[in-house]
This record gives structure tokens, C-alpha cells and sequence, in this order.
């Protein structure tokens, strides 16, 4: 109970002086996290758009591939990600291992199916709805496709935000092929894992609350600007 | 000059879903006649008949067939559900999306949208989202998307089903300006009232099957069939 405190302590610490290294991990943490978002949104959201709407012969199997991908294990992702990108691994030669691209690319990895699902499913409902009208007034399949990414925006803005959850609180992947170097690929979670491992509980746990803060503060400023809860039913 | 997508011939078409049969065999031609009234009981198969004729239903035997290709004549017809599906838009919106996806430039489609929706009444809920209109208002939301682009063809699955008095003839209102514009009507009700003030043809439905065909004046005073002649006296038919 005493370490919470101390925790809390070293979290509102941290906080109030703008320690540089603190605010060094946390912008690297966003960045690797936004990133790996927004690529896995452009790639998802077509994608659970594309599957709600098409039919053909092996749909429900790549429906069902892409919701078991949602509970991929990050450290085994990490690890193929880190034999792809090794020197001797087919992409070595771009040099990315160790470096923020790497976590990007096994971020992505993880957070494009449970984009892509959580899309799937909420399109689907929707396509249900649109179907007969979108069939009467003779849109095109790429029409189809862009109007229900616009419509169901709010349950897609959901889905985004699940995978920034699950990105910004991942260590296993990125641990491996970040290497968790200091002012090169230290995000939150790494250095949490860190401070703990050198028994630094306090300032493990004051990182801790700093990434639970900062996951909170990300949902509440994309709702507000989203105007998700105020503009009636749309 | 444009050519005409009427007249529509179907010959012994049957729509069937799980291997049932829904309708069928149908033999029906379409000419260009102002409105023509699809009657008939629950269940008779008015709304599978509007749907086979504008393509939401493939005909499992027989042909439909429009006198331009298919392709070309889906875009100059227009759909009305009885149940309108209002999209997460606004009213200007929705109204707008029928010519926008048709490649109306949106600025343009939105100018007109809000025009069509004045002249609909509509014009207090320009910016509201469609969802939250009353029935009638989605209902004359519907037909206002429907007649946007300016369809020769429009077909409505009785659109005042669910509707009161005074939201039926707004909606017979914005129908007969339609009319007027020379759109081709086919609707489907089991209001004899309203079929009797709007229809200029009949074809009436029975068990999947077309019934009985004819002018609406002599549909209505002399029926040919026995079973046209209960149903416009009240009686269930069945």
C-alpha cells in the first residue's frame, strides 16, 4: 500500500517538474503508438468495411482468422518481427531493428485485426440497416464501402481507440524489438518494466500512473473533439 | 431525346428465396401509364412484385426486362421502402447523398437537397439529423431522396402504411406534383381509398400471383374476378 502512495508521489513528481526524460518516453510512446494507429486504421477500416460488404467463397474463414489475430501474443509478434528485421532476416538491410520503425511495424501488427474486427462488426450491423437502399439507389461497391465508414464513424472512432489501448499499454513486442534503449527506443511501458526489474517500485509505479493518465487524456480529448456523446443520435 | 426505359416486360418471372417460392410465374408489361396501384392482401406478394422490378430481386426463372439495358436503366428508377432507412446524415444531407453518389458535385447536390426539402416541408429540419424526424417526416425524406434524381420510374412499397391522415395526403401531395413531372408511379397499398384517388392502373395480387390486371375506373366499378370483387368489398381473401 505504502509503495501506491510512494507511487502516486513519484507520478505527481514527475508530473509537476516536466522531467525531461519523463516527457522524453512519454512523447516517443505517443508517437510510436499514434503512428501504429493510424497506419493500422487505414489498413482495418477498409479492410472490416471490405468484409461486411463483399461475398465470396472463403469470407467466414478470414472473418474468423481475423477475430482469433485480436488475441495475437504480443512477445511472439515481437519475436517474428525481430527475425524478420534481424541482419540476417529478409528486411535486415534496411537497418530498422532497435529502432522506433520497428515498434511501429510490430504495433501495427497487433492493432490492425482488433481494428479490423471490432469495424467488421460494427459495419455489419450497419450494412444490414443500408443494404436495400444503398442497392436501390445504384451505388457503386466502393461507394457502399465509403458510406459506411462515414456513417458508422463514431463505433469506427471506438474501434481506433481500442487499439490505442492496446498499443500505448504494450511491452512484450516492442521490448524485443525496440531493445528498450535509452533516448532511442525507451517508451513507457519498456522503462516501467525497467524501474521494476531494478526494483524501483515507486518510480515504476509513478510511470505506471503517468500512462494510465495519459490513456485516459487521449480518449477524453478524441470524444471531445468527436462530439461523441453530445449531437444527439446521428 | 432520351429514350424511355418503359416499357418494363416480365415474362413468367418467379423470385424464390430457400427454394420457396416467393411469386410467380408473373407475366406483366409495364407501358406509360401515369400510376398504377399494386393491390392486393398481406402476404400477396406486393412487395416482392416492386422489388423484382427494380432489381433488389433476381428472378430465379423468367426475364425482366427493361427496353433500355439494365445497367442503364437501374440509375432512372428510384425505390421508396415502406420502412424508410434514414442514414446517420442530416435531412440535407441524406437528401443530397442520392446525387452525390450519382456524381453530383456535393456543393450543388447540397443546394438542391436543401430546395427539395423546402418544397417536401421539410425545410424547419434542414440540419437535423434524419433519424430523429417523425414517421411522416421520414417517409417524405424517403420519397424526397427518392425523387431527387429525378427518376422515370419510381416504385413505393406503401409509403403511408404507418402514417396518419394528414401525413398520407402530404405525401399524395408531393406524388402527384411528381405525377405531374411526368415520373411513372407503381405503389403498393391495401388502402382502397388511396388506391382509388391515385391509381390510373391496377394489378392486383394473389398468392404470389397476378390476379387480375385493368384501367382503375373499371377495376374498381366492375371486377372481373370473384375474388377482386370480396376484396374491394372488404372481405378477407385469401
Amino acid at each position: 500500500m505504502n509503495e501506491i502512495v510512494e507511487g502516486l508521489l513519484a507520478a505527481a513528481g514527475l508530473i509537476v517538474s516536466l522531467d525531461p526524460e519523463l516527457v522524453d518516453i512519454t512523447f516517443r510512446s505517443l508517437q510510436v503508438t499514434i503512428t501504429a494507429v493510424v497506419i493500422a486504421a487505414a489498413i482495418g477500416l477498409p479492410l472490416g468495411a471490405w468484409l461486411a460488404v463483399m461475398r465470396f467463397r472463403a469470407r467466414r474463414l478470414v472473418i474468423a482468422v481475423l477475430n482469433a489475430l485480436m488475441g495475437l501474443p504480443p512477445v511472439v509478434v515481437g519475436l517474428i518481427v525481430y527475425v524478420l528485421l534481424s541482419r540476417s532476416g529478409p528486411f535486415g538491410v534496411f537497418g530498422l531493428l532497435f529502432t522506433p520503425t520497428a515498434m511501429i511495424i510490430a504495433q501495427v501488427i497487433i492493432v490492425t485485426p482488433l481494428i479490423a474486427s471490432i469495424a467488421h462488426q460494427a459495419i455489419r450491423d450497419l450494412w444490414a440497416e443500408y443494404h436495400d437502399l444503398l442497392i436501390s439507389l445504384n451505388t457503386s461497391k466502393r461507394q457502399r464501402v465509403a458510406t459506411l465508414l462515414w456513417d458508422a464513424r463514431r463505433a469506427l472512432l471506438t474501434a481506433c481507440l481500442a487499439g490505442f489501448g492496446r498499443g500505448i499499454g504494450e511491452v512484450g513486442a516492442i521490448m524485443i524489438v525496440g531493445g528498450n534503449i535509452d533516448h532511442a527506443t525507451r517508451v513507457l511501458t519498456t522503462a516501467i518494466a525497467l524501474e521494476t526489474g531494478k526494483g524501483n517500485f515507486a518510480l515504476a509505479l509513478g510511470l505506471g500512473f503517468v500512462l494510465i493518465a495519459l490513456a485516459i487524456a487521449v480518449n477524453l480529448v478524441i470524444h471531445s473533439l468527436s462530439r461523441t456523446e453530445r449531437s444527439g443520435i446521428w | 431525346m432520351v429514350r424511355s426505359i418503359l416499357p418494363l416486360r416480365i415474362d413468367a418471372a418467379e423470385v424464390r428465396r430457400g427454394g420457396a417460392r416467393l411469386i410467380g410465374p408473373i407475366d406483366l408489361t409495364l407501358g406509360k401509364t401515369d400510376v398504377t396501384i399494386v393491390l392486393g392482401p398481406n402476404g400477396s406478394g406486393k412487395t416482392s412484385l416492386l422489388r423484382l422490378m427494380h432489381g433488389l430481386e433476381r428472378a430465379a426463372k423468367g426475364r425482366v426486362d427493361w427496353s433500355i439495358p439494365e445497367a442503364d436503366a437501374r440509375a432512372r428508377r428510384a425505390f421508396v421502402f415502406q420502412t424508410p432507412t434514414m442514414m446517420r446524415r442530416s435531412v440535407t444531407d441524406s437528401i443530397a447523398y442520392a446525387l452525390t453518389v450519382s456524381g453530383t458535385k456535393r456543393s450543388h447536390a447540397r443546394d438542391r437537397a436543401r430546395e427539395m426539402a423546402r418544397k417536401i416541408g421539410l425545410a424547419h429540419a434542414l440540419d437535423r439529423s434524419a433519424r430523429v424526424l417523425s414517421g411522416g417526416e421520414k417517409q417524405k425524406l424517403a420519397v424526397a431522396r427518392a425523387l431527387i434524381r429525378e427518376p422515370e420510374v419510381l416504385f413505393l412499397d406503401e409509403p403511408c402504411a404507418n402514417l396518419d391522415g394528414r401525413a398520407t395526403r402530404e405525401i399524395e401531395t408531393i406524388l402527384a406534383d411528381a405525377k405531374a413531372r411526368r415520373t411513372r408511379i407503381v405503389m403498393s397499398t391495401h388502402d382502397l381509398g388511396q388506391a382509388r384517388r391515385l391509381a390510373d392502373d391496377v394489378v392486383f395480387m394473389l398468392n404470389g400471383c397476378v390476379h387480375e390486371t385493368g384501367v382503375a375506373e373499371s377495376f374498381f366499378s366492375t371486377p372481373e374476378t370473384p375474388e377482386a370483387r370480396a376484396f374491394l368489398n372488404g372481405q378477407i381473401v385469401e
